[in-house]
């Protein structure tokens, strides 16, 4: 505790002192980006300063002073506007009836999945829940692959089988739609690298509703009891759909809630602190002392789902304070332009980039074809023999013309 | 001279005894080889459950493998059927072959979600990205004395969902074939085995205690061939159908009994030739009648040209229509016996 207060006392003497350099842009942004000043080092490279980690049961955390670079800045501020700009398209295709059924947007939240990200090493996996369109794309997947899946259409990532909740890349193991089932799967992916003797982490990331799931103590105490290498992330946006956490929650600090599991609060607003408490969880983890529990401040700009407006539960005004104060994408521009590691003019040149990108993906994801009809029966076994699907009646009995996807699609020439 | 004779008797016992214990084996511990077998041989087959290690299993099935293979293979977990069929699931997402106990599976109900929508439609949903090659393996149905709650048969629940493998071993050879051939298969499959036959001795061959003996999964088997009347079923219904087929040969009704073996996929064409033959069917299970196998064999009867066959329509035997009670007399009551298959058969047959 003493520690941490004296921390906070520290920082405030710096940042009065920096207050003193500031540039005005920064103080019109209010006192949250006092706390985040930077110091120029030598060449592209700045240092930052970040909010400090809440930490249970550690004695010491992840560093509150970051370093970027501007290749790293620019990448990063690139994928966090495309992943904005991804779920922007995204909302609209829905209100054009263009996509069908559950739509969870990521919009807000972009500094979790991008600082996340950029910690995250070859052979590293993750497994989420359902408003998993950032991270598909983060870890491999087009804006085409991922948008056209929402519409169903062939270029999807899995051209129209699994839709907005059950996409997939290599280590990457979706896209869930049942909350907290990804809990324990995801500690099963970390038993399974434990067992290769690999020197990796599942990143297991759940929502603050997810939080409460039995599944998730159950996950947690087999995790410790065997070491797994299993970093169990809370994305806490404040609500589990429509009930805020103090009505869902006996104890909302979810960072505690592993209990017997060390625990760190990261401000999820902030993709460089995200980064840097995930390179500190890796190589917690890594150095085999089991897992991890991480909580993400957050919040998301859009309703629980496409099908919510997200307004008869909070306020209007209390979405717009955030995306005024807090815009991951806004801050994190403002830092890097102040810094002079970026330009307006770059920046501009990336957003018009991350556009025609999005547009582009659009267009295929509006025109696609859709699978034909043999599409119904395939995929059901792995390497087993074509057998006979039951039809809607006896007569629409067939035996599976192809066996899977991949050959059906050579077979009409979209391999 | 008599001792000399007792001696010969003696050794004939002993050298008898021998040949005999070679081929005959309990289901138990052909589970037991099936497993052993297969983590020796695959080094991503490894077994997790309640007292699967060093309890040597709730009902000695993995009885010595943990000795064998260490704690890494053969893992005992908490009392957390969600959590460690999830932790098996994922583990199978990324490429282990799990073999994943529960102890009964009346317990599968609380991880039937991570059986259902993670295990069984991943491979569908990821348009084949996914496999999901995993074992959920235990004993199902009734026991003895153990009540409703310990005692219910989940033959149909599985069956009805596609994406699953629903293996049904009856004897020794099943069970060993069968579990090698699900633990060798790429997909989820619910491997019910039976508690009260783990202790039935059955002949086995030599090709049957070979390491490589696999039994199709999908491919029912004739028991016992017949000409009057087809009796199909799976698990413990096979002994009441066979010990019924004894019954009915000493009144001259000559019985076929098919042991389907697997209930996903089903064979229905091994049905189909039977009833060409004999124009009578009885299904025989030790489920609930409602929405029951039986019941899927009688409407795939009826949508086929079996149903043309038949000179009397299907009758099914099943488990009463109850939850199990603890008394003795009255769980013997929930229960078929081979006298309930006796009485379908001569109703069928319309004799007295």
């Amino acid at each position: 505790m003493t520690k941490f207060l004296s921390l906070v006392h520290l920082e405030r003497i710096w940042t009065q002192t920096m207050a003193l350099f500031a540039r005005q842009i920064q103080s019109l942004r209010g006192p949250a980006a006092l706390a985040t000043q930077q110091v120029r080092l030598a060449s592209t490279e700045v240092s930052f300063h970040t909010k400090p980690c809440k930490l249970h049961k550690l004695d010491s955390g992840p560093a509150t002073s970051v370093t970027l670079n501007k290749e790293d800045a620019l990448k990063y501020y690139r994928d966090m506007q495309v992943i904005r700009r991804m779920e922007s398209a995204a909302g609209n295709l829905y209100k054009e009836k263009k996509i069908r059924g559950f739509c969870h947007l990521y919009s807000g939240q972009e500094a979790c999945a991008v600082g996340m990200k950029a910690a995250m090493t070859d052979g590293d996996a993750v497994i989420t829940a359902y408003r998993c369109h950032g991270w598909t794309w983060l870890l491999g997947a087009t804006v085409t692959e991922v948008l056209a899946e929402l519409t169903g259409r062939m270029a999807g990532n899995v051209h129209g089988k699994g839709g907005s909740m059950h996409m997939y890349t290599k280590n990457f193991y979706g896209g869930n739609g049942i909350v907290g089932a990804q809990q324990p799967l995801g500690a099963g992916v970390a038993l399974a690298m434990k067992y290769r003797e690999q020197k990796n982490v599942c990143i297991t990331l759940y929502g603050d509703g997810a939080a409460n799931q039995g599944q998730l103590f159950e996950a947690t105490n087999m995790a410790k009891l065997w070491d797994l290498p299993v970093l169990f992330v809370c994305e806490n946006n404040g609500f589990g759909m429509g009930t805020a956490v103090e009505r869902s929650s006996a104890s909302t600090e979810y960072y505690t809630r592993g209990d017997y599991v060390p625990g760190i609060w990261v401000d999820g607003m902030d993709i460089l602190a995200v980064r840097e408490a995930t390179k500190w969880a890796k190589e917690y983890c890594d150095s085999g002392k089991g897992p991890l529990m991480m909580e993400m401040a957050t919040y998301r700009y859009h309703g629980h789902s496409m099908s919510d407006p997200g307004t008869s539960y909070r306020t209007r005004d209390e979405i717009q304070e955030v995306r005024k104060t807090r815009d991951p994408i806004t801050g994190f521009k403002d830092r890097i332009i102040t810094s002079s590691l970026a330009t307006e003019e770059e920046l501009k040149a990336i957003d018009k980039e991350v556009r025609k990108e999005v547009d582009e993906a659009l267009k295929i994801a509006t025109t696609d074809g859709v699978l034909p009809p043999e599409a119904l029966y395939v995929d059901l076994y792995h390497n087993t023999e074509a057998q006979a699907v039951r039809g809607a009646t006896i007569d629409e009995t067939i035996v599976q013309p192809y066996k899977t996807s991949a050959d059906l699609l050579k077979a009409i020439g979209r391999a | 001279m008599a001792l000399r004779k007792c001696g010969n008797l003696f050794a004939a016992r002993l050298v008898g005894s021998s040949a005999r214990s070679a081929s005959t084996m309990t289901v138990r511990d052909a589970l037991n080889q099936a497993m052993d077998e297969e983590i020796k041989r695959d080094d991503r087959v490894f077994l997790l459950g309640e007292e699967v290690a060093q309890y040597d299993g709730a009902y000695k099935v993995s009885k010595g493998l943990w000795k064998k293979h260490g704690d890494k293979r053969i893992i005992d977990t908490p009392i957390t059927e969600m959590g460690f069929a999830g932790i098996a699931v994922g583990a199978a997402f990324a490429g282990l072959r799990p073999i994943c106990e529960f102890m009964t599976f009346n317990f599968s109900m609380q991880a039937i979600d991570q059986i259902i929508n993670s295990a069984a439609k991943t491979y569908y949903m990821s348009a084949g990205r996914v496999p999901v090659p995993i074992v959920f393996r235990g004993p199902n149905g009734a026991a003895a004395g153990v009540a409703a709650q310990h005692s219910q048969d989940y033959s149909a629940w599985y069956a009805h969902c596609p994406g699953l493998k629903v293996v049904t071993p009856y004897s020794a050879e099943d069970a060993k074939g069968l579990l090698k051939a699900s633990i060798r298969d790429d997909n989820p499959v619910v491997f019910l085995e039976n508690e009260i036959l783990y202790g039935q001795s059955f002949p086995v061959s030599d090709e049957v205690l070979s390491d490589d003996f696999v039994v199709p999964i999908g491919k029912a088997k004739i028991e016992r061939a017949g000409d009057h009347v087809t009796i199909v079923s799976y698990s413990r219904g096979v002994e009441f159908a066979l010990d019924a087929a004894k019954q009915l040969e000493s009144i001259g009704v000559s019985a076929e009994v098919i042991n389907l073996r697997s209930l996903r996929p089903f064979d229905f064409e091994s049905i189909r030739k039977s009833v060409h033959k004999t124009h009578h069917l009885v299904s025989v299970e030790t489920g609930w009648p409602f929405a029951g196998i039986g019941a899927e064999i009688a409407a795939q009867v009826m949508e086929s040209d079996v149903f043309d066959q038949l000179d009397s329509p299907l009758l099914r035997v099943t488990g009463v229509d109850v939850p199990m009670p603890y008394a003795h007399t009255l769980e013997q009551a929930a229960l078929p016996n081979a006298g309930h298959v006796v009485k379908a058969v001569k109703k069928s047959l319309n004799i007295a």
